[in-house]
């Protein structure tokens, strides 16, 4: 799969985009602040805006803490994605907060891979 | 005299913060700081962080409702083998076997409504007062 070059950081998402995948890094070790969700959430639904189709990918690998708030901004975000016929995956979830997953049963509504590429791997 | 001191320090902690979620951030660091120097597991101190920002939050989300004229009260007590958190707002309470399962079929892609849930996933005990403005959690430390 070949890298885009064209690279935008934010201090909060790294963007990448690779062929037709957005990739998204989030940057934070902890997603929990509610100013940090509400910035990210922002963002992020910008970007698919933009998007015909859109094709995200959600990297949480540097992720470490999770809240309520950051699972309601992450379902928004999937609506989103869903009213333009996008696709949305998560990936690099770590084990203690894929269990926040489990526990809330949202395991069931997001698609989880293990890493980018096993992600990009998954879209139609 | 040493014995003393030592009394002093077993002593909870009680912060009144005013209902604003910056306040209640520094807040919770000074929390995690005592939690992080009794040598939490992991486990134990990402339940602690996770069960203490949501009680904070929904304090000052449904407690309050932003309004940053009304406190919040943190009490926190902190030992070797237990943390103990009591939450309380100057809200008018709720009734916590009215909120919505988040894990029922029909509230499962709903953005909100998992707070609570999660509080009672991750702490030992989670207790709320009678007028429902108050919760007392426990993790121990195992």
């Amino acid at each position: 799969m070949q890298q885009d070059h064209m690279r935008q950081d934010h201090p909060r998402l790294k963007i990448t985009t690779q062929g037709d995948v957005t990739v998204v890094e989030l940057a934070d070790r902890k997603i929990l602040d509610e100013v940090n969700i509400s910035h990210i959430g922002e963002r992020l639904q910008g970007l698919v805006a933009k998007a015909a189709s859109p094709k995200f990918v959600l990297d949480f690998s540097n992720v470490a803490h999770m809240s309520s708030s950051a699972l309601g901004m992450l379902i928004t975000l999937h609506k989103r994605v869903r009213e333009k016929k996008g696709q949305l995956r998560l990936c690099g979830i770590q084990a203690p907060i894929y269990e926040v997953f489990v526990i809330t049963r949202l395991n069931e509504i997001f698609e989880i891979s293990k890493t980018v590429e096993d992600a990009i791997k998954t879209f139609n | 005299m040493s014995s003393a001191l030592s009394r002093i320090e077993d002593l909870p902690t009680t912060v009144v913060i005013r209902s604003d979620l910056a306040a209640a951030h520094e807040a919770e660091k000074a929390l995690l700081a005592e939690v992080a120097g009794c040598n939490y597991s992991e486990a134990a101190t990402f339940a602690v962080k996770l069960a203490v920002e949501e009680g904070m939050n929904n304090a000052i989300k449904h407690g309050s409702r932003f309004d940053s004229r009304k406190t919040v009260e943190l009490i926190y007590d902190i030992s070797k083998d237990r943390a103990v958190i009591t939450i309380t707002d100057q809200g008018g309470g709720f009734d916590p076997s009215a909120v919505p399962d988040p894990t029922a079929d029909e509230n499962l892609e709903k953005p909100t409504g998992r707070g609570m849930m999660l509080m009672r996933a991750y702490m030992d005990e989670v207790v709320y007062n009678s007028k429902g403005n108050q919760v007392r959690m426990v993790k121990r430390n195992t």
